[in-house]
This record gives C-alpha cells, sequence and structure tokens, in this order.
C-alpha cells in the first residue's frame, strides 16, 4: 500500500440557493485555490475524478459540462462516479494505490436549490418495487427515527439535543448555512414535518462544492500543508429494501470501519455524515466511538448539506481541524442512498 | 472591442420538466410478484436459509447466494414495524390527504414491506398494528396495484380471481417526472439578455482571450473566468454540417433539412444552427451565412429568436482559415 495524503481542500459556503453562478462559475475559484494550495503544478496532477448527479438540477451532462472549470487542455485523464465526491476521492485513491497517478485533484458540486431535493433522491430508489410509491428521503429517515423511537435507542430530546448541538458548533465555521444557540425545548415545540421528524431533525437543503487533492507520500512531502494521511479507506452497504434490514443498525458502517481500522488507535473526533438527527446515534455505535469522541465539530450536514458534497465535506473538514492542530486521529464518514444504505469510512491522521 | 461583462441585476430562471416513462423488464422473480399482484396475491420468496422475503428478490441480501423458485403466498394481512406520517402530502405522493408510509411485515414474510397506510388520521397510526390491503379497480401489475393498506378492522377486502390464467407481466413501465426551477448563472444570463435585443453576447478568456458563445463563464481550455464581453457577428462560415433525414421529436421543419455548425465572426467556438434557403445539394464547409431572426416584437430571452441561418453573397472562407473549428 502507498501512503496516500489529503494536501490540500477547497470549498464554498453551503447557503440555500446558489442562483447567480452555475456549477462552472462555482468550482472554478475552488479548483484554482485548491490545486494552488497544494504546490503541485496543474498540469502534474495526475487524474481528476468528480462526484455529482445531474437528476439534481435536471440538466443532462452537467458533470461533463463541469471539467470546463478545470481547463481540459491538454486533454487530461478524468473519471466522474454518480455520487457523492467522497466516492470520487475512493476512485482516484485506487488510482494512486495502483500506481497509475501519484496525484489527484478530487471535485463535487450540487445545486439542490433548483429541484425538490427530497422528491429527486427517491429516484435512487429500486425503481421496481418502490420508486413507484414515490417514498421521498425525509419520510423514509421518517421511518427510521420511528424504529429507533419505538426500540428505545434514541428519544425524540435526544434528537433535538443533536440538532441543537450541531447548530452550536457550526458557529465556529463560516461556511455553514445554518448556526446558532438553540433551546431543546423550543425546537421541540415545533410541529412535526414527518412524524417523528421535526424540521430541526432534517438537513437544510443547499447549494455547494469542494475541491480536494490528495497524493502519494514523494508528492505529499513536498507540499506546503503538512500531510494529512489517510490511513483507511473503505466502502460497505447494506440492502436497498429499508424494509429487508433492522434500520436502527448499520451493519455496513461496521465492516467499513474495521477494514478501515478506526479501532486501532484513539480517535480525537469524528466528522459524520448523518443527515438526520437520529443518524448520528446510529454511526457512533457502527463506529464504536465513546461518549468522549467529538462528533461533527464543523457542525456537519445539519448545518449544511449540499448533496454529493456534504461526504466529500466531511473529509475535507476532517482535515482542515488537523492542519489547525486540533487533534492527531479522526474518523471522516460519508453516506449514499436512503437510510444510510451505503457507507464509507476513512481514517485520517495529523502529521 | 470587448468590456468588462456588465453586473446583472436579474439572474433568469426558467421552470424546467424532466419527464419520460421507462418500461422496464422484470426477469423472472419479479415478473412473478407482479404477475401474482395482478391476481390479488402477495407472494414472498424463499431464501435457501428458509426466509420469506417480500418483495421477493433474486438474491439473499445476508449472503448474496441466489434465492430459490419457491415462491409462497403472504398477508394479505400484516403489522407495521414502524411508520411516517405525511401530514402535508407532496404532489407526486400515492395519497392527496395525510397519511403514512409505512413498514409493514405481512403474516409470513420475514421482511417488511413499503407501502402506504391509510388512515386520515394520524392518532390511528400506531407501530404493531395490523393492517390489510386495498386493491386497484384496473390492476396493471405493479406495485400500485395496491392502493394502500388499511386497518384490518375496516375488513378484509377479498379479490376475485379471474376466469382466466393471463399471461405473466414480463415488463412494467415506471414514469419519471421531475421539476425543476433552472438558473443558468450570469454568463448564460448574459447571453439570453442579448438574444432578447438581438445580439449575440460572448465572453473572452481570461488567459487566451478566445472567444466563448454561449458563453458558461469558464474558459474550458484554461479553467479561468471569461470576465470580458464580446458582441460577436450574426455572419459566420459553416465549419461542419450534417443531412437530417430521420424525424425525431420538437422538430418542426421539414425533411430532409442542414443543421451546421456555424463559427461566428469573432467567435473561437462554433455555434450549431440549422441551415436553410439553400438547396441541400449547395450546402458545404466553408460557405457564409448570416443569422435570420424572428420579429423583434417576439424576441424573448431565447434561443428560439434566431430562426435560422442562410446562405449570404459572399466568397466561401478557404478550409486553411477554419480547419482549427472543423
Amino acid at each position: 500500500m502507498r501512503d496516500v495524503a489529503i494536501v490540500s481542500y477547497a470549498q464554498s459556503p453551503s447557503v440555500r440557493t446558489q442562483q447567480d453562478e452555475n456549477e462552472v462559475e462555482m468550482l472554478m475559484p475552488l479548483i484554482k485555490e485548491a490545486v494552488e494550495g497544494s504546490g503541485i503544478a496543474k498540469q502534474d496532477i495526475g487524474f481528476t475524478c468528480s462526484g455529482s448527479t445531474d437528476y439534481l438540477s435536471g440538466q443532462s451532462f452537467a458533470f461533463v459540462m463541469a471539467v470546463d472549470a478545470v481547463g481540459a487542455w491538454p486533454p487530461i485523464n478524468e473519471s466522474h462516479v454518480e455520487m457523492d465526491g467522497a466516492w470520487a476521492l475512493y476512485e482516484a485513491w485506487i488510482k494512486i494505490q495502483c500506481g497509475e497517478a501519484d496525484s489527484a485533484l478530487i471535485f463535487s458540486f450540487g445545486r439542490s436549490s433548483m429541484g425538490e431535493t427530497a422528491e429527486t433522491l427517491g429516484l435512487q430508489l429500486d425503481p421496481y418495487t418502490l420508486a413507484p410509491l414515490k417514498a421521498d428521503a425525509i419520510s423514509l429517515a421518517a421511518l427510521q427515527a420511528r424504529a429507533g423511537l419505538d426500540a428505545g435507542k434514541w428519544t425524540e430530546r435526544e434528537m433535538a439535543e443533536i440538532a441543537v448541538r450541531c447548530r452550536a458548533q457550526a458557529k465556529d465555521n463560516p461556511d455553514a448555512q445554518l448556526s446558532g444557540d438553540f433551546e431543546t425545548d423550543q425546537l421541540l415545540a415545533d410541529p412535526y414535518l414527518v412524524s417523528p421528524l421535526r424540521k430541526h431533525d432534517c438537513p437544510p437543503v443547499s447549494d455547494g462544492a469542494a475541491v480536494m487533492v490528495i497524493a502519494a507520500e514523494e508528492v505529499a512531502r513536498k507540499g506546503p500543508n503538512p500531510p494529512v494521511w489517510i490511513r483507511g479507506l473503505e466502502h460497505r452497504l447494506d440492502s436497498h429494501q429499508p424494509g429487508g434490514r433492522d434500520l436502527t443498525l448499520s451493519p455496513s458502517t461496521s465492516l467499513a470501519a474495521q477494514a478501515a481500522g478506526v479501532a486501532d488507535g484513539p480517535i480525537d473526533f469524528a466528522e459524520l455524515h448523518a443527515p438526520f438527527t437520529h443518524q448520528e446515534v446510529i454511526l457512533r455505535e457502527a463506529l464504536g466511538l465513546g461518549p468522549d469522541v467529538l462528533i461533527n465539530p464543523s457542525g456537519g450536514p445539519l448545518s449544511g448539506n449540499p448533496i454529493m458534497v456534504a461526504g466529500l465535506a466531511r473529509l475535507g473538514e476532517s482535515a482542515r481541524r488537523l492542519w489547525a492542530g486540533h487533534g492527531k486521529r479522526a474518523v471522516a464518514h460519508a453516506t449514499s442512498g436512503p437510510c444510510l444504505q451505503q457507507n464509507l469510512v476513512c481514517v485520517l491522521e495529523g502529521e | 472591442m470587448s468590456h468588462p461583462t456588465p453586473e446583472t441585476d436579474v439572474i433568469l430562471s426558467a421552470p424546467h420538466v424532466l419527464e419520460y416513462d421507462y418500461r422496464r423488464s422484470l426477469g423472472p422473480v419479479l415478473s412473478h410478484f407482479f404477475s401474482a399482484l395482478r391476481e390479488g396475491q402477495i407472494h414472498g420468496v424463499k431464501t435457501k436459509s428458509g426466509r420469506v422475503l417480500v418483495p421477493p428478490a433474486e438474491y439473499d441480501p445476508e449472503t448474496g447466494e441466489s434465492t430459490t423458485d419457491e415462491f409462497v403466498a403472504v398477508g394479505p394481512g400484516g403489522v407495521v414495524e414502524s411508520w411516517a406520517w405525511v401530514g402535508t402530502p407532496r404532489k407526486n405522493h400515492p395519497i392527496a390527504h395525510p397519511f403514512a408510509f409505512a413498514l409493514i411485515k405481512l403474516d409470513g414474510a420475514d421482511t417488511a414491506l413499503l407501502h402506504a397506510v391509510d388512515t386520515r388520521d394520524e392518532s390511528l397510526m400506531a407501530s404493531g398494528m395490523r393492517v390489510t390491503p386495498r386493491w386497484a379497480a384496473t390492476p396493471e401489475g405493479g406495485i400500485t396495484d395496491l392502493c394502500c393498506f388499511v386497518p384490518e378492522d375496516q375488513g378484509v377486502q377479498t379479490v376475485e380471481a379471474p376466469d382466466e390464467v393471463s399471461e405473466p407481466t414480463q415488463s412494467i413501465v415506471t414514469p419519471v417526472n421531475v421539476e425543476y426551477v433552472y438558473s443558468p448563472g450570469k454568463a448564460a444570463t448574459r447571453y439570453l439578455q442579448g438574444l432578447k435585443q438581438g445580439k449575440f453576447l460572448g465572453q473572452a478568456s481570461d488567459s487566451s482571450g478566445l472567444v466563448y458563445i454561449p458563453p458558461r463563464g469558464a474558459c474550458p481550455r484554461d479553467g479561468v473566468p471569461t470576465s470580458r464581453e464580446v458582441e460577436v457577428s450574426g455572419k459566420g462560415t459553416v465549419v461542419t454540417l450534417t443531412i437530417v433525414r430521420v424525424p425525431s421529436a420538437n422538430i418542426t421543419v421539414d425533411l430532409p433539412y442542414c443543421t451546421a455548425n456555424i463559427l461566428l465572426d469573432g467567435a473561437d467556438i462554433s455555434f450549431t444552427g440549422l441551415l436553410q434557403e439553400c438547396p441541400l445539394e449547395d450546402v458545404r464547409i466553408g460557405m457564409r451565412v448570416e443569422a435570420v431572426w424572428v420579429d423583434s416584437s417576439e424576441w424573448d430571452y431565447s434561443s428560439e429568436n434566431i430562426k435560422y441561418f442562410r446562405p449570404i453573397d459572399e466568397p466561401d472562407l478557404p478550409f486553411s482559415e477554419i480547419k482549427e473549428y472543423c
């Protein structure tokens, strides 16, 4: 295995509506910032991989047009995944592990504001038995939340407390969309959105983009930032049928965590892609993180959730925190599919 | 000839609907399931370990092994395992008044089926409650042949088995309909504002000065902004073309017709347009053409302002001058 590190990261603020800029206009300054921050000349980056979905804004081949932001001349070695950018990072990491590149540019973008995100996400469901019922992402998460409430795994108060904590932590994050001091009782007084979920249990609808550069050790050491090492990286998935698994558990996260070596050392903090409050409880348990581990110091997806970006942003926010010297070893997690169906776990270490 | 792109107060946006039907082939497992549904029966499939999966799957998600070919009738009643109350249904939801999505473990099944439960009132919903299906009046062989489930104390609906055994359901149609309000960003807004005034507004790359039209705000060659606006001519040169002889949706011109890539004078990227007022045997690379606009009273933020391009009485450009664009 080659030692591979995150060498730079740039992200846009999460905003409710980014109407002024199209995908390319959003990405261009971020790509410039990340490439310049990597210390690697653009033409020397060996591989480029993006993660996005054209369904978000309904523009076919938006993922191809987004390559305009890179400046793909002379022609570059490039790929795309119809997934969160965290999986684009996985492909790039494999490419470097295989010796086909020594560095890679990863980018992802999502403008959810132009559609109905919760409905658009319903398009990823099994087209035979699930999609025709038009179950939206919030309703599916509500089924999961109820299952845990019934099983005594969490309470509505604990869910609200997670929202309060994340929004308070987001006060230190200038890129957060939703932050501030809130009272648990005040949040619990709100009506249900889709019972048992209230608005605070759900992520905001966000537009945003993120760009990361990773590199193998010999390249990573030359950059201006101390390398943030990717010590373990794995992704696994559970059944696509929400009724075919115990929704209060995440075996795929546990398997990925085991393969990534989460338990091989102490964890200082975790950035978890838990768009709904109760999912933080599931992930904390599946990852084996004790009550002392700080979760989502950035505020997490509850304070900004650009679809297709929020997973890669967990790795990026973790790297930023390690660069800032807040801890030595972190877990970053990304999810995809309904009710935490697919999960990616990454162990990161600062110098 | 260029100037900094003016700031625009308004960013244009427009409704945009993606709508199409997929006809999906089913394979033997789902074909069996949907054929049974059409006849008022819910069937699960047995795994090698004896568990009954509903809806049936081709493989056991726990082991990855193929399931058996043993189908068993389950339900029709079952127990609500979890539920979500949708107080404000979305436009595309299966029920227009408040209802629940629920995971329902049908009697005899080991997994739960996702479906809608109609109680009208949230206080009548509870985990553990028994429910029974309501069937569509005219089954079509899809999951929506089950309209929804209702509390079992409202009575079990019996479904008459058809007299004749019909052909198995081999495929289902799954319509997709997604609505957006699309906004193309600053550069495309300036372009559309130009069209509304009968102008072609491109933008020049900050690095190379190459002029792109329509502009998207970025120079695709160098990945830098295109911050200067350039008005390019409505006259140009055909750099490549094709004669279309097959009909397709949304085409209103008579077949056969010519579509050409036209390099507008002052631009560095070609622009696709319809070529008319010219016999098809005369269209050629290098010929000079101009845009024909619809009447200015009809100008909108739209490419439809340009009716088509037509030849003009100028000598052809030699291939050597346009080969970069061909």
